[in-house]
C-alpha cells in the first residue's frame, strides 16, 4: 500500500512536471551588422517585378529598434540524452511568394514533412544544394499552388534552400533532434512550449551569419527565460 | 578577323575556290558561335543558374528543342538557350571538320577538325555530367563543381582552338612562308605562349572561383579586407562572414584563390604589355600580327578594368559575364601570336645571334 501510495506520488508530480514547459525570450544583436538591402534584381525581373507590391529585401540581419535579433533559431541543445521524441504529425510550410522565400528561417524536426509550396505564378526550382548530413534534393515546381512534401532525417543546422531560375531566393531550415525549437520574429523573441521536465538545459540560439551562442536556462515549474547575445563583430 | 574572309585560295585557273571560300566561312562562324557560347556559358554561371533546368539531356522532361518557350523564364532561359547554342555549335563543328576531310590536303587540318568535334562532343558530355552529378561529393566539393570548372577550362580550350584553325586557313599564315623573320626578337616565340600560358591560368583560376560563386570572397580592391594580405585564421574568417552583405560564406581556400588571381592578373598585364610592345617592333612588315599585338594590349587593359568593376560593383552578372568573353579573346589573340611567330622563326632559316638572359638558347631553324 505503501508503495502504491509512493508510485501514484511520484506519477503525479511527473505528470506535472511534462503538463506544457514554456522558455520565452529574446535574442539580440550588439555591434552594427549591415543594414538590408534593396534586391534590385527581384524587381528587374519581368516576372518577378509584377508580384511585388513591395521592394525586396535582404534579411541576413533583420533587427528591431532595442536590438532584437530575427530568423535565430533557438533551440534545446542537450540535456535530454537519451530520449527520443516522435516527429510532429503537422507538416511546417516554406512558401515561396513574390520570389522570395518564407519564411526566411524554419526549423523542424528530423523526420517531420516540410511542405514546400510555389504561390507564385511564375516557375522556381527548389534546391537544396549539398546538406551536410542530409539527402540534397533539386526539383521545379512550375504551376502556381504546387506543393512538394520533403523530409530531411538528421539532424543540420542551416540547410540552405535556393532557387536557381531566380538566384536570390535563398531560405535555411534546421532540422533537430527534439521538439523543443523556435525561430525569433521580427523583434528578437522566442517562445518554446512543449511537455519538457523541469531542471536545467543547454539552450543554443543559431543565426546563420551572426553565429551560434549557447546558454544553461533553468526550467522551473514549466517556465523559464533566456535572453541570449550574438556579437557582430567590426 | 576581316583578314580571314577574303583569304579564299584560287584555283589553278585563278579562280577564288567556292568550296575554300565557304571553309573559311564556316571556320569564322562557328569560332564566332563559340565565343557567343562561352559568354553565355559564363552569364549562366555568374548568375548562379545552372541547376535552373535539373535535368539533361532532357529539360524539364521535354525533348530539348520541343522545351516550351512559355517555360524558358529566368534562369531557365539563360540555361536553355546555352545549351541550344552548344547544340548548334556542336553541329558547325562536324560541319568544319567534315569540309575539312573533304577540302583540306593538310593532313593536320584534317586531325585538327576531327580533334575540334570529339572536343565539342566531350564539352557537352561534361557540361551534362555537370547538371546530372551537381550534388555528388567528392574531396571536400562536389561532382558539379569539378565538372563545371572542366567545364569552364574547356570551353575556353575549344574556343582557341577554332581560332587556331581559322587562322590557319587565312591568307595571312599562308604569306607567312615567304615573310620576315623575327630577327632580333627571336625569344617572342617563347615569351608569346609564356604570357598565354600565364592568361590561360588565370582563366583556370577565375573559373574556379565563379564555379564556388567565389569571385567576391574578397569585395575590396585594391585592398584585401582592408590590408594588402587579408587574414585568414579562424576568427577573421568570422567576422568577414558576419559582415558579408550576401548570403555567402567564403573560406580561408577562396580568400587565397582571389589573392592569387589578382597577383597572376598584375603579372600577366606586365607580360602581355612587353610582349606587345615587343612584337609591335618586331613585325614591322606586317600589319595584321601589329594589329594583333595591340589589340592584344588593349584587350588585356580591358579585361583588368572589368575584373576591378565585377569586385567593385558586387559582381554584376554582365560586367562578369564580359569579363569571362573578353578573357576568352585575349586567350586566342595570345595563342594567335604564338603560331605566328613559330611560324615566322620556322619560315624564317635564320640563325639567332643574340641570345636573351632568361631564356632557352638560341638554335638554328
Amino acid at each position: 500500500m505503501k508503495n502504491s501510495l509512493v508510485l501514484v506520488s511520484a506519477g503525479i508530480v511527473l505528470a506535472g512536471s511534462l503538463r506544457g514547459a514554456e522558455i520565452s525570450g529574446q535574442v539580440v544583436v550588439t555591434g552594427t551588422p549591415p543594414a538590408p538591402k534593396e534586391i534590385t534584381a527581384a524587381s528587374a525581373d519581368v516576372n518577378c517585378g509584377k508580384l511585388r507590391t513591395e521592394p525586396a529585401l535582404t534579411r541576413t540581419y533583420v533587427v528591431s529598434k532595442d536590438g532584437g535579433l530575427a530568423n535565430v533559431v533557438v533551440y534545446l541543445k542537450s540535456g535530454l540524452s537519451g530520449k527520443t521524441f516522435p516527429a510532429p504529425q503537422d507538416p511546417i510550410l516554406i512558401d515561396q511568394k513574390g520570389c522570395m522565400y518564407e519564411p526566411y528561417v524554419s526549423a523542424a524536426m528530423v523526420g517531420q514533412k516540410i511542405n514546400i509550396r510555389n504561390s507564385d505564378p511564375v516557375m522556381h526550382n527548389v534546391n537544396a544544394g549539398t546538406p551536410k548530413n542530409n539527402k540534397g534534393f533539386n526539383f521545379s515546381q512550375v504551376t502556381a499552388g504546387q506543393v512538394n512534401p520533403r523530409v530531411f532525417d538528421n539532424p543540420e543546422l542551416g540547410i540552405k534552400l535556393i532557387c536557381n531560375v531566380h538566384s536570390w531566393m535563398v531560405a535555411y531550415v534546421s532540422v533537430l533532434d527534439n521538439p523543443f525549437f523556435a525561430v525569433t520574429d521580427k523583434d528578437g523573441k522566442f517562445t518554446i512550449k512543449g511537455d519538457l521536465p523541469d531542471g536545467k538545459y543547454t539552450f543554443e540560439a543559431f543565426h546563420q551569419k551572426a553565429g551560434a551562442t549557447t546558454q544553461e536556462i533553468e526550467v522551473k515549474g514549466g517556465q523559464a527565460t533566456g535572453k541570449f547575445t550574438l556579437e557582430v563583430k567590426q | 578577323m576581316s583578314f580571314v574572309v577574303q583569304s579564299a585560295q584560287k584555283t589553278p585557273s585563278g579562280e577564288v575556290d567556292p568550296y575554300q571560300q565557304t571553309l573559311v566561312a564556316v571556320s569564322v562562324f562557328t569560332t564566332l558561335a563559340t565565343l557567343a557560347l562561352v559568354s553565355v556559358g559564363g552569364l549562366v554561371t555568374s548568375k548562379g543558374v545552372g541547376m535552373s533546368v535539373p535535368d539533361w539531356p532532357t529539360s524539364y522532361g521535354y525533348n530539348m528543342f520541343l522545351f516550351p518557350p512559355s517555360l524558358w523564364k529566368g534562369g531557365v532561359f539563360d540555361e536553355h538557350v546555352h545549351r541550344l547554342l552548344a547544340s548548334f555549335v556542336g553541329l558547325m563543328t562536324f560541319g568544319l571538320a567534315s569540309l575539312l576531310q573533304w577540302k583540306s590536303r593538310e593532313r593536320l587540318m584534317r586531325r585538327l577538325g576531327w580533334l575540334a568535334f570529339g572536343l565539342v562532343v566531350f564539352q557537352g558530355l561534361l557540361g551534362g555530367l555537370r547538371v546530372v552529378l551537381d550534388r555528388q561529393a567528392l574531396l571536400g566539393t562536389t561532382l558539379g563543381t569539378v565538372f563545371g570548372l572542366a567545364h569552364a577550362c574547356i570551353g575556353q580550350s575549344f574556343f582557341v582552338l577554332l581560332a587556331s584553325i581559322t587562322l590557319r586557313l587565312s591568307r595571312p599564315w599562308r604569306g607567312f612562308s615567304k615573310g620576315p623573320s623575327l630577327v632580333g626578337f627571336q625569344w617572342l616565340r617563347w615569351a608569346f605562349p609564356l604570357a598565354t600560358a600565364l592568361i590561360f591560368l588565370q582563366l583556370v583560376l577565375g573559373a574556379s572561383m565563379r564555379h564556388q560563386h567565389a569571385g567576391l570572397a574578397i569585395y575590396d580592391f585594391p585592398m584585401a579586407y582592408g590590408r594588402w594580405w587579408p587574414a585568414t585564421d579562424s576568427e577573421s574568417l568570422f567576422r568577414y562572414n558576419q559582415l558579408r552583405p550576401d548570403e555567402s560564406t567564403v573560406t580561408a581556400a577562396q580568400i587565397y584563390l582571389q589573392m592569387f588571381h589578382r597577383i597572376g592578373a598584375m603579372a600577366t598585364l606586365i607580360m602581355v604589355a612587353i610582349c606587345g610592345y615587343s612584337g609591335w617592333r618586331a613585325f614591322r612588315d606586317i600589319s595584321f600580327l601589329r594589329r594583333a599585338c595591340l589589340l592584344w594590349i588593349f584587350v588585356l587593359a580591358i579585361q583588368a578594368a572589368l575584373g576591378i568593376a565585377t569586385v567593385l560593383y558586387n559582381k554584376p552578372a554582365d560586367v562578369a559575364t564580359a569579363h569571362v568573353a573578353v578573357g576568352a579573346v585575349s586567350l586566342a589573340c595570345g595563342t594567335i601570336l604564338s603560331l605566328c611567330a613559330w611560324r615566322l622563326v620556322a619560315t624564317s632559316q635564320v640563325r639567332v645571334h643574340q641570345p636573351v638572359r632568361g631564356w632557352p638558347a638560341p638554335r638554328t631553324v
